[in-house]
Order: C-alpha cells, then sequence, then structure tokens
C-alpha cells in the first residue's frame, strides 16, 4: 500500500479519489453480505449450541459417540485429500499447459461430481458394492465389506471432493501461461526441478485454498456419506452424521454443539491457510526487493 | 494469455493418463453403473418418468433456483473477493477467515439454521413477513439456502486470479487516463471472466444437487415447492431404483450440457 | 506434509483396532427408537449375562424406517431390525431374500412387541379448539404432517384420517375429499417425523401437529408440558412397529442365538415395560394396566384388518399415482 510511486501522475491521483467512495460502498457491501448470508445463520449455530452452557456444549463434544464420529471424519479427511490434491495437480498441469482435442470434455468431466447430487453420489457406489449391486455378490463370496464401512466413506468423500483443487488451479494456471515454464526448460531446469521452483511458487494460493475447500467439503460432506455410511452408531458415523442423529433424537443442543466443533475444525484449517499465507509472504519479501 | 501447445513442457502423458485412470475410476465408472441401472428401463418409460408433471415442475424449480444462486453468488462474490484483495478493512481477516465455513457445516445444520432465522417467526423472516415478504417454505427460501451452500465457489475461484493481477496494471491505465470503468472493462474483465465463469458453473452445479440444506427451508409441496433430489429420496424410498437412476441421470444430463457449454465459452473467451 | 503423516497414523490405528473379538449385534432401527433401544440393550445385556453368556456389543443404527431397510437389503449386516413399518420389512424377503416370507408369524402380535398410535399436538390452551379430525379442515387451521412419501409416520398419520373419514362419510370418495381438504391446510411438508415436529415446535408453525404419540410425549417432555398438550381424537390407528431376526446376516455371523433372545426380550416383563416408561404402548396385559393412565383408551383401527395390510395400502395411497399423488395433481 505504501509504495504508490511519487511519480504517479495528477490524473491517477484523481481516479483515486474517486474510487474512495466506491471503496467504502464495496467495504461496507461487503460486510452487509457477510453478516446476511454467512454470519447471522453461524450464530444461529453457535446460539443454539451454548444455549444450555458451556457445560452441557463440551459434554456433547467430549461424548464417547462424539470422538469416534470425528476420529472416523478426521481419517476419512486424511485420506481424501491428499488423493485430490495429487489428483487436481495432474488434471490442472495436463488441461492448462498443454493443447489437446476434447479438452473442455475433460474439464466438464472433472466439474461433474459437484453436479451430481449428493444423493445420487452415494447411490452410484451402492449400486456397484451393494449387496444388490453389480460387485456385490463377489465382494460378499470373499467377505470385503465396501459400502456401510469406511471404504465406502472415503469413496463417497473422494467423489464429493474431487474437483476442488483441480478447479483452484485451472483457471489460475491458464492465465499464468507457460513462459515461465519454457524458460526454465531453456536454461536446462528438469522437469520436477521446474515444477518445484516455478510452478509451485506461482499456483501456492489457490493451492492452497483448493485444499482448504476440499477438506471443508469432505469434513461436512452429509448427503453421499448418509448413503453409504449405515449409520451405525459409534462406528461408521461421520460428524455430519452425528449431527444429524442427535438432531433426530431430540437432541437439539447437542447436534448443534457437534456443528459448532465442525465449524471450529474448519476455523483451525483457515488459521493454518492464514499462518502460512503470512510465512509464504515474509519469505517472498525476505527473498524479493527491498 | 498465449496458451500454444509447447512440447519444451514435459509431463504429458503423465499428468493426462493419471488424470484419465483416477476420473475413471471414481466418476466414470461409478456414473456408468448409474446409466447401466436406468437401462433397466425401457424407453418408453424412461420419458414417462421424467416427463412427469411433477418431476418437470421440480426440474424447473431446482434449475431456476440455482441459477438464481449462482447469479447472486457470481454478483456478492465478485464483491467479497474484491474487497478481500484489494483493500485492508476492520474485519477483513475475519471475514476472510470464515468464507469456507458453509462447506464445513452439515448441509442439514445450514438448513436448520437458515429456517429457524428465515421463518415467519425467525429473527429475520419476522421483518420479512411484516413487509408481506415470505421467505421460508418459498422458492425465495430454497434460493437462500442454496446461495448460502455455494458462497465459496466465486470467491475462492476469483481470489487467486485477482492477487495474480499486479496493482500497476490498473495504475497504468489509470494514469494513461482510463476511467475506471475502462480499466475494468478493459483490463480487469478479460483476466477475470474465466475464473468467474468458473466459480459460477460450479456454484450453479452444486446448488441444481442440493439435498440436505434445502428439504428444511422449502416446505417440500409437490408442484410447488418440491427439488429433484427430493423426488430421488421419494423414489428410492418407494425401492424404486430405476425411477430414482432415470431422475438421476436425467440431471446428471442437463447438468453436463450447462457445464461443458460454459467450459466451451470459456475457452472461447480465453482465446479472443 | 503433516496431514499425510496424521493420515497414516489414522489409517495404522484404524487397522489394528480390528474387530473386537466378543459378539456383536446390529440393530438397524428407525429415528424415534433410539432412547427406547439404549435404555433395552442395557437392560438386555443384563439379563443375556445373567444367563451364563458372554457380554454382548449392541450397535445401534437409526435413521428413516425406508431407507434403513434399503440399507439393510444393500448389504448393511443388521442381526436384527425394528422398523417403522411392517412394509418396510416386507421388502427385505422381497428385494433382499434376507427372511423368508412368513417372518410376521415367527413373534407373537404379527412380531410387533409395542404399539403406538397418532395424536395430535396442540399449542398450550387449544386457541384453535382442535378437538377431533373434522377441525382440522377447517378453513384457517394448519396442519403440520411430514410428507408420507418420505416418511413412515406420515403414512400413519394419512391413514389415521382417511380412516376417519371413510367411517364418518362411508364412501372412498368421501374420505379422499376430506383428506385432500386436510392437506390444503397443510403450509409444510417436511420429509421426517422429526423435521415436522421442529417446524411446530421450534419455528412456531401451524396450530396442529400430527404426531406419533411416543413423540408428542417426548415432546411434552422435553418442553416441560409449558407450550403443548396433547389432544386424542375420537379414532385412530393402531401402528404397529414390527421386529424380525435378518436370517441371511445372523446365520452368516452366527449370532442367531443371542438375535433371537434380543428380540424375545422384548416381550418379556421388563422389556415391556422399558417400552412403556419410553412412551410405546406394551403388547403384555399385565404392564399395560400397570401403565393405563399414560395411555388413553382410543378407538383404535388396524392396518390389517381395515386396510387390507401394507402389502395392499402401500400402492394404493402412497406409490406413484396413487391416492396421495392424487390429491395434489387435482390441485
Amino acid at each position: 500500500m505504501s509504495s504508490i510511486t511519487l511519480t504517479a501522475s495528477a490524473s491517477a491521483n484523481a481516479a483515486r479519489r474517486g474510487n474512495l467512495l466506491g471503496r467504502r460502498l464495496l467495504i461496507l457491501g461487503t460486510w452487509l453480505a457477510f453478516m446476511l448470508f454467512l454470519l447471522l445463520p453461524l450464530l444461529v449455530v453457535l446460539g443454539e449450541a451454548l444455549k444450555q452452557g458451556l457445560g452441557t456444549f463440551l459434554g456433547a463434544i467430549f461424548e464417547a459417540d462424539a470422538l469416534s464420529a470425528l476420529k472416523l471424519t478426521l481419517l476419512a479427511v486424511g485420506i481424501s485429500v491428499p488423493l485430490n490434491l495429487l489428483f487436481g495437480v495432474a488434471a490442472a498441469w495436463c488441461v492448462s499447459k498443454y493443447q489437446f482435442r476434447g479438452k473442455s470434455l475433460l474439464v466438464t468431466l472433472i466439474d461433474l461430481p459437484f453436479s451430481v447430487s449428493p444423493v445420487i453420489a452415494g447411490l452410484v457406489y451402492v449400486l456397484l458394492f451393494g449387496a444388490q449391486g453389480l460387485f456385490g455378490e463377489w465382494l460378499q463370496e470373499h467377505d470385503i465389506q465396501i459400502v456401510f464401512a469406511l471404504p465406502g466413506i472415503v469413496l463417497a468423500t473422494l467423489f464429493v471432493t474431487l474437483p476442488f483443487v483441480a478447479r483452484e488451479l485451472i483457471p489460475l494456471m491458464q492465465e499464468q501461461g507457460t513462459q515461465e515454464e519454457e524458460a526454465a526448460r531453456l536454461l536446462g531446469a528438469g522437469g520436477w526441478q521446474m515444477f518445484w521452483h516455478v510452478t509451485r511458487p506461482n499456483i501456492q494460493w489457490a493451492l492452497i485454498y483448493g485444499v482448504v475447500l476440499c477438506s471443508a467439503r469432505a469434513m461436512g460432506e452429509f448427503g453421499a456419506v448418509s448413503v453409504v455410511s449405515g449409520h451405525i452408531r459409534g462406528y461408521t458415523n461421520t460428524l455430519p452424521l452425528h449431527v444429524e442423529i442427535l438432531y433426530n433424537e431430540y437432541n437439539h443442543v447437542a447436534a448443534f454443539s457437534v456443528a459448532s466443533l465442525l465449524l471450529l475444525l474448519a476455523l483451525l484449517i483457515l488459521l493454518l491457510k492464514q499462518w502460512s499465507e503470512s510465512r509464504i509472504n515474509r519469505l517472498k519479501a525476505g527473498a524479493g526487493e527491498e | 494469455m498465449s496458451r500454444r501447445t509447447s512440447p519444451v513442457i514435459p509431463g504429458f502423458g503423465l499428468t493426462l493418463g493419471y488424470t484419465l485412470v483416477y476420473l475413471g475410476l471414481l466418476v466414470l465408472i461409478p456414473l456408468g453403473a448409474l446409466f447401466v441401472h436406468a437401462a433397466q428401463l425401457s424407453w418408453s418409460e424412461f420419458c414417462a418418468i421424467i416427463s412427469a408433471p411433477r418431476v418437470l415442475a421440480a426440474l424447473k424449480l431446482s434449475f431456476a433456483t440455482a441459477f438464481a444462486a449462482a447469479i447472486i453468488n457470481g454478483i456478492i462474490g465478485t464483491l467479497l473477493a474484491w474487497a478481500l484483495v484489494r483493500y485492508r478493512f476492520p474485519g477483513r481477516k475475519l471475514i476472510e477467515a470464515m468464507i469456507d465455513l458453509p462447506f464445513a457445516l452439515p448441509t442439514a445444520v445450514a438448513g436448520i439454521a437458515l429456517t429457524a432465522l428465515y421463518a415467519p417467526s425467525g429473527l429475520v423472516g419476522q421483518f420479512a413477513s411484516d413487509l408481506g415478504l415470505k421467505i421460508a417454505y418459498t422458492p425465495i427460501g430454497i434460493c437462500l439456502a442454496l446461495t448460502f451452500v455455494t458462497l465459496p465457489f466465486v470467491v475462492r475461484t476469483l481470489q487467486p486470479v485477482l492477487a495474480d493481477i499486479p496493482r500497476e496494471v490498473e495504475e497504468a491505465a489509470a494514469c494513461l487516463g482510463a476511467k475506471p470503468l475502462q480499466v475494468f472493462r478493459h483490463v480487469l474483465l478479460p483476466a477475470l471472466l474465466p475464473a468467474w465463469l468458473t466459480g459460477f458453473s460450479l456454484a450453479f452445479a452444486r446448488g441444481v444437487g442440493e439435498y440436505g440444506s434445502v428439504i428444511f427451508i422449502a416446505g417440500n409441496m409437490p408442484m410447488k415447492t418440491e427439488i429433484l433430489p427430493l423426488l430421488i429420496m421419494v423414489k428410492l424410498d418407494q425401492y424404486d431404483y430405476s425411477g430414482a437412476t432415470a431422475i438421476g441421470v436425467l440431471m446428471l444430463l442437463v447438468s453436463f450440457i450447462l457445464l461443458l457449454s460454459i467450459n466451451l465459452l470459456q475457452r472461447q473467451i480465453g482465446k479472443a | 506434509m503433516s496431514i499425510r503423516r496424521f493420515a497414516l497414523a489414522a489409517l495404522a490405528g484404524a487397522l489394528l483396532a480390528g474387530p473386537a473379538a466378543a459378539q456383536t449385534l446390529l440393530n438397524v432401527s428407525y429415528d424415534p427408537t433410539r432412547e427406547l433401544y439404549s435404555e433395552f440393550n442395557a437392560a438386555f445385556n443384563k439379563h443375556w449375562q445373567a444367563q451364563g453368556n458372554d457380554a454382548v456389543t449392541i450397535q445401534q443404527s437409526h435413521g428413516g424406517s425406508g431407507k434403513q431397510a434399503r440399507a439393510v437389503i444393500d448389504g448393511l449386516r443388521a442381526d436384527v431390525v425394528t422398523l417403522a413399518l411392517a412394509g418396510d420389512i416386507d421388502e427385505l424377503y422381497k428385494l433382499g431374500k434376507l427372511i423368508p416370507e412368513n417372518w410376521q408369524e415367527r413373534l407373537p402380535q404379527a412380531s410387533t412387541p409395542y404399539t403406538s398410535t397418532i395424536v395430535f399436538l396442540v399449542r398450550k390452551g387449544n386457541p384453535k379448539g382442535i378437538e377431533d379430525w373434522d377441525d382440522l379442515v377447517k378453513p384457517g387451521v394448519e396442519v403440520i404432517t411430514p410428507n408420507p412419501k418420505t416418511s413412515g409416520g406420515a403414512r400413519w398419520n394419512f391413514l389415521a384420517a382417511w380412516a376417519y373419514a371413510q367411517q364418518k362419510f362411508g364412501s372412498e370418495a368421501k374420505a379422499q375429499e376430506f383428506v385432500a381438504k386436510l392437506y390444503q391446510n397443510v403450509p409444510v411438508l417436511d420429509t421426517g417425523a422429526r423435521g415436522s415436529t421442529i417446524t411446530f415446535v421450534n419455528n412456531q408453525i401451524g396450530d396442529v401437529l400430527l404426531a406419533w404419540e411416543n413423540e408428542a410425549f417426548l415432546a411434552l417432555k422435553e418442553e416441560g408440558g409449558n407450550n403443548f398438550e396433547i389432544v386424542a381424537p375420537s379414532l385412530s390407528i393402531l401402528a404397529e412397529p414390527p421386529v424380525a431376526v435378518v436370517d441371511k446376516n445372523v446365520d452368516k455371523k452366527g449370532t442367531r442365538e443371542v438375535a433371537e433372545a434380543y428380540l424375545d426380550y422384548l416381550y418379556s416383563e421388563e422389556g415391556q415395560r422399558i417400552a412403556a416408561q419410553n412412551f410405546y404402548r406394551p403388547r403384555n396385559p399385565a404392564v399395560a394396566a400397570e401403565f393405563a393412565e399414560q395411555f388413553p383408551a382410543l378407538k383404535l383401527l388396524t392396518i390389517d384388518q381395515d386396510f387390507g395390510g401394507w402389502q395392499a395400502a402401500q400402492p394404493k395411497f402412497f406409490n406413484d399415482g396413487g391416492v396421495f399423488d392424487r390429491i395434489y395433481q387435482a390441485q
């Protein structure tokens, strides 16, 4: 901000002053939108959670079934996010760095899981691996359980969160083009070297956004997981499913408490993101100009 | 912005191959199972299911509300992204940190919280009903839930791109005498549009399929506020797997065509 | 890459934990029975151990009745199912061949150890003066009930209203007219019974909630009886939630003995008392007499005698193109 060049012409300054009003309005609008669409609903959740005091809130969170649901959720996130991260980078790479036939089709296929209703996303795995499904008989003979167990939950989570990283990276990498990589290659960098030293710093932000969104969504996914979980208390319930069960058991406060736990987890991820951002910025500043 | 085939850059075969295999295993084969199952219906049965008046009404409702929500997000999301990237103001970090929360909140909780707020007796709903506006249990309510659930999409796709456009470019344009609107049109819009379209189409696609948050606020009246995913649930509860998959296939096809056309449009813009 | 390390650690943990050695029993049930079965499971375990057996781990799964039945058909390894309607358990035979066709004859009272009925929950003081089904079709009365297409409880609601109208007017056409009028007074069709309760209790919508009797009692208990009261209509339906051992699963897992003992124990005096304490009407006459004050005597029709069983009622009323659909398409 302070680096406004003194040589900027008078006309730019005038434009800047004119912008001030627009800028204030924009900030106001941002706050308003934020309050109305985000803050209020979240406050309702927190308010309901704390309705009967902190004790009940903590009690609901540290209850055995809630903890096992937390474990399962973290496990599903821990497996699916790294896999989708790898996929996202690979997909964005081939989509943004090369021209080939059917590219739009490929991008659309990557988007597709978003447009599939969560209900259907779960159902497809039941159609494949359920007892009446395509591979059902074979799986039963070999006593392998996919749906209504951890593998099914992971599969559904993978499906639902598959596009996130790729979708964050693609527009940015397309915007950036390929010159820098080409230059690196011409200067004799190896493929991996080029990726790590040229591409990665350029896409770092989008990568982090992608991972954050992906993790948040993986934690919060309800519909698809609900179809493949089997809802066994303490065994195959993820946190969102546990919330639903508590809610359906008239346990309003506990349901919202566990939902707040999910929010806190998401906030934790976001804090990690901001921390890494500021570190990246500091590193950049350290290595950079002045 | 030039993107041409560059044989210099390695990894095409590897990344494309990996992408295709991964997509195939996780997306194409499972969705194939959906088609296989729907194929148990004859063509006329399929047509009868998807042309039932209730299905058509739900189809219209689902796509219209998702579209409206995506537009709202396209506007609000752009504002948010712009303010977050370009300005430093009190509360910026807070807003920045909370943008993604709708994703982490289980959709059902979102639905319950929104209904509590916007129902005629709710905190916001009573003001609205004083004004004669009914939000919960109408398509407006559905739209609201979808807006909440898909809010992060536009913001988060625009942010990295915005951060990547050097301010100097705008400043230079302004120095050269361009009016703010001109700067926006000629400098920012071309750079932002692909990302904006991505965010828009993702929000839209996600909105069409959304179930958990909507059913609480929708009212679920047949022909009026009944969404397509709910009809799928109804069919499943009747053990009518083929009927459910038929609606699923229909939704998939419509979304696929929409997404594909948006992606093609995006390429067109990218080339221009 | 701490995430990756964490994932590996968690994965290792999950693998090491493995299956427990003790016998486990999975009871797949519907939504409102959680309180009932967590109490019952503890009691059964005591009883089972007292007979010289090892303790058994009882897992519970709750959800919408239809969804739960579907999960079992699709491979959820339930040892016993305790669902909202016989129709849902019938599908276990029809679609999955998991149980024999005559499953309902294997236990007393058509395999329904406890029953319930449909009552009205109204706001304190009953400001709209709702006493019977007739009052529900009056203009200006808002009725809250879930969608019969997605909720088992709502199907009982629908049939109770239908039964009343048919008794009163004596013709199906009139009954359909009555029910259509009733549903015109419904401003919100939630997908499940609990969703409707929230709409009525928390969001303050509607004048009367059609609810399971056990649900209504539970809502009163939660609210302390300050805001609502229960109204029993002159005629209602006997809701019979049945139970069954899932033969294919217990034979594979070797849990038949404990699964059968588990269901038998539901019929014991102890089991019946637990059901009554959780607001389900007990079958055992002695226990029923004990709790007579809690449950008002109502004229109750049954699904088997008055509607020809779920096999007939489901397609006639609730499947696509059935009576419920016609009500809405006529509008």
